[in-house]
């Protein structure tokens, strides 16, 4: 018989017994190297004390070294006070917190964890998917979240995501608002491919914004939860915040359709449909929160920033290593 | 398994009924192929996890990081198959392949969060898949006596399956032990990857190595003209075009499990599932499919196996109990892959031209995916348009319609004795 490689069976069994030695070692090695010093506690809950207080405009933020919810505090050592609960998304507002959290484990499944002021835990939901987007209207009463559900490997011709929405007053939960008749272009939308994500509650706790994608492309929705309804307004509208006044809405809009930062933070005036970039020029990859009435701060570069709504001034970074901004009030 | 193998003879092989070896090189070829697909499976398990929760990008932007283009995926397969066939240089465009892939992830552990080059990575590993698909599949071809092609196929195929099986559970319990240090799958991925490549050079016989064709086997006329030249031979060309007109009628995967999801409004947790069902038939059935389909001629199987794939439609229909839906259409659709995926291969192996294999498997497979791309567009316009049990009967019709022409089309085999290729007993030979 011919040998493959001129070399003889024995030789070359004696090769992948060196090369699995080599690669099993290398592998093994730089699988302990890595583990150590991750033993970070993903289950971690709140110190004791550990509120959403400390006066209006205090910003929390997840603090990526320990994956706990932190407080912005200049005084504090490294400018904060890591404290809170461990999570990967975070919202509060209106005295409750969302904290969504991935449980290890295949296929992926997270945790939705609702706290209440004290961040003590009052509701625990376990749900599929990669935790997205988190939000809490301005009341506290309406939260929403997003859910990336792809995390196999045998269903990759797209991702899906998956959002929901629950009503802490009623305790109704929505699973997937994917249901939601919707009307595109003056007619009712059928398609299996509809995907929504990020919503933003109005002040009135029943309208919200949303993000809907469907045929390759996205479009801002407007949702009525009482007529349990929507409708698309406009096309190339992502993640909307809406303003605390609700009046202008924050979005990334898609500028380029290569991997490399293809979005742009925009604000855009409801009333007279306008719309403006913001001063930040960099591609940016987040649910813009509104800080107050006339700034933004988002996620970039593994840090959060923050620019002025009108379009002037500078980004200024407000925080290194963190995460999911939020501004309890 | 392979070591013990390789170092028989795999060629001209030792017939004795169905107890017949596998040959070496397809074992070989099916090992480098499950190791390949544990490293490639690894990463694509934890991609979405580490681009979404580890660097903080949305899910679209995960879309548009997804790599190459359908069309440039079918451009390099083409491409892949032809270079191999020149001067048969199977094993090196082949290995190339697989390097390219292996090597892909040192370029996502490089990249760091750069988008940009994690795009760059992605693409190259499709590249590599692209490139190694057609050589290695013609290796099996002419490594395997043409009366066993079916068992060779499967024997292949299930393996594969076992890697794509396996390399999620390894990266979800090396995510669980390194509390989710997404470098480490990358870097083990690579490990195993280059194990691949290497058990590639070291077992997969190379030019010079073919076996003799054995007594009976069609005289080999040179090679001439280009890619396309192959589409002269009447039976091949009838099976390119039965490939395309039967993928034209495939929906995706994809929408199958939606419509089981809606159907049985199944919670969310199970739908990652849904697939394994359907893997683990594929791989149970895939050997028993080959070996049938040496037995009975390839294009019963292939054309029973759309049958199922039709049942499995229908199903979906009918207003049967959820579970048994469920189970049904797992268990239908991974026959179908068990019937066709390797079987196409092994029907179309014998109308190929001698040094021309690579090429015209690569057309094969690329008729049948641009087809299915477009079925996939296609299905869901009509969902969107008149809704998903309007595009689920448009389905059922128009794979009707491409199984009964398949089964006008389709070749026989070639060989010796009417009515396509004599069962194992008659072919048998005793030493």
């Amino acid at each position: 018989m011919p040998l493959p490689t001129g070399a003889s069976t024995r030789t070359r069994v004696w090769i992948v017994v060196l090369a699995l030695l080599l690669l099993g070692g290398g592998a093994t090695a730089y699988t302990l190297r890595a583990a150590a010093g991750r033993e970070a506690d993903t289950t971690r809950t709140a110190d004791p004390g550990f509120v959403l207080t400390g006066g209006p405009g205090t910003l929390y933020a997840r603090d990526t070294a320990t994956g706990r919810v932190a407080r912005l505090d200049r005084a504090a050592p490294g400018g904060r006070t890591a404290g809170g609960p461990a999570c990967d998304r975070f919202h509060a507002a209106g005295g409750t917190a969302l904290c969504l959290r991935r449980r290890p484990g295949v296929p992926a499944r997270s945790y939705v964890i609702v706290l209440d002021r004290q961040l003590r835990e009052v509701r625990r939901m376990a749900l599929p998917g990669i935790p997205s987007r988190a939000r809490v209207s301005a009341s506290g009463n309406m939260l929403a979240w997003t859910m990336f559900a792809t995390g196999d490997s045998y269903a990759r011709s797209s991702f899906s995501t998956r959002t929901s929405i629950l009503d802490l007053r009623t305790g109704y939960l929505v699973k997937n608002i994917e249901q939601i008749p919707l009307t595109l272009g003056g007619r009712r939308h059928h398609a299996p491919d509809v995907n929504y994500w990020g919503v933003s509650f109005a002040a009135d706790d029943n309208r919200f914004y949303a993000t809907v994608s469907t045929g390759g492309r996205t479009h801002l929705v407007e949702g009525d939860m009482a007529a349990w309804s929507a409708r698309a307004l406009r096309e190339n509208v992502e993640c909307p915040s809406l303003s605390p006044d609700g009046t202008r809405l924050a979005f990334k809009k898609r500028v380029s359709d290569g991997p490399r930062e293809p979005w742009r933070l925009y604000v855009y005036d409801l009333a007279s449909g306008r719309e403006h970039p913001v001063a930040e020029r960099r591609g940016i990859d987040d649910q813009a929160l509104w800080t107050d009435g006339e700034t933004l701060a988002y996620g970039y570069g593994g840090g959060v920033w923050s620019v002025p709504a009108d379009g002037t001034g500078t980004p200024r970074q407000l925080a290194a290593g963190a995460s999911s901004p939020a501004v309890p009030g | 398994m392979y070591l013990a193998t390789t170092g028989r003879p795999d060629a001209p092989p030792t017939p004795s009924g169905v107890r017949r070896r596998v040959p070496g090189t397809v074992l070989a070829l099916g090992t480098v192929s499950l190791v390949t697909d544990v490293s490639s499976e690894m990463v694509t398990a934890v991609l979405p996890l580490y681009l979404v929760l580890g660097l903080g990008l949305s899910p679209l932007q995960f879309g548009l990081l997804d790599g190459l283009s359908t069309g440039a995926t079918a451009l390099v397969r083409l491409l892949g198959g032809a270079t191999a066939d020149r001067g048969g240089r199977h094993k090196t465009v082949g290995g190339l392949g697989y390097a390219l892939s292996a090597l892909s992830r040192l370029g996502l552990l490089l990249a760091g969060g750069a988008t940009g080059w994690i795009a760059g990575a992605l693409g190259a590993d499709r590249l590599g898949k692209g490139i190694r698909t057609a050589p290695r599949d013609a290796l099996i071809t002419l490594h395997s006596p043409p009366e066993d092609l079916g068992r060779a196929f499967g024997t292949h195929r299930a393996m594969d399956t076992t890697g794509a099986l396996l390399g999620p559970l390894a990266a979800f319990a090396l995510l669980w032990a390194t509390a989710d240090a997404y470098d480490a799958v990358f870097a083990v991925s690579f490990c195993v990857g280059t194990l691949g490549v290497l058990l590639w050079l070291l077992f997969v016989p190379g030019r010079g190595a073919l076996p003799a064709r054995p007594l009976g086997a069609p005289a080999a006329p040179p090679a001439r003209g280009g890619l396309l030249a192959a589409l002269r031979a009447p039976g091949y060309r009838r099976i390119v075009l039965c490939a395309g007109l039967l993928g034209a009628a495939t929906v995706g995967d994809s929408f199958l499990y939606l419509l089981l999801q809606q159907r049985l409004d199944l919670d969310a947790t199970w739908f990652p599932f849904l697939p394994l069902g359907a893997a683990a038939v594929f791989l149970l059935l895939a050997v028993p499919a080959g070996r049938l389909a040496d037995r009975l001629g390839r294009r019963l199987p292939l054309l029973y196996g759309h049958g199922a794939l039709l049942l499995a439609y229908g199903l979906l229909l009918t207003p049967l109990p959820g579970p048994l839906v469920l189970t049904g259409v797992l268990v239908l659709l991974g026959l179908f892959y068990a019937a066709t995926d390797g079987v196409l291969m092994a029907l179309t192996g014998p109308h190929l031209t001698e040094g021309r294999q690579a090429g015209g498997l690569a057309l094969v497979q690329t008729a049948q995916a641009l087809a299915r791309v477009g079925a996939a567009v296609a299905f869901g316009a009509v969902w969107t348009a008149s809704g998903p049990e309007t595009a689920l009967v448009a389905a059922l019709a128009a794979l009707a319609a491409a199984v009964c022409c398949a089964a006008r089309l389709l070749p026989r085999d070639p060989g010796p004795g009417p009515g396509g290729r004599p069962g194992p007993e008659t072919s048998e030979r005793t030493d």
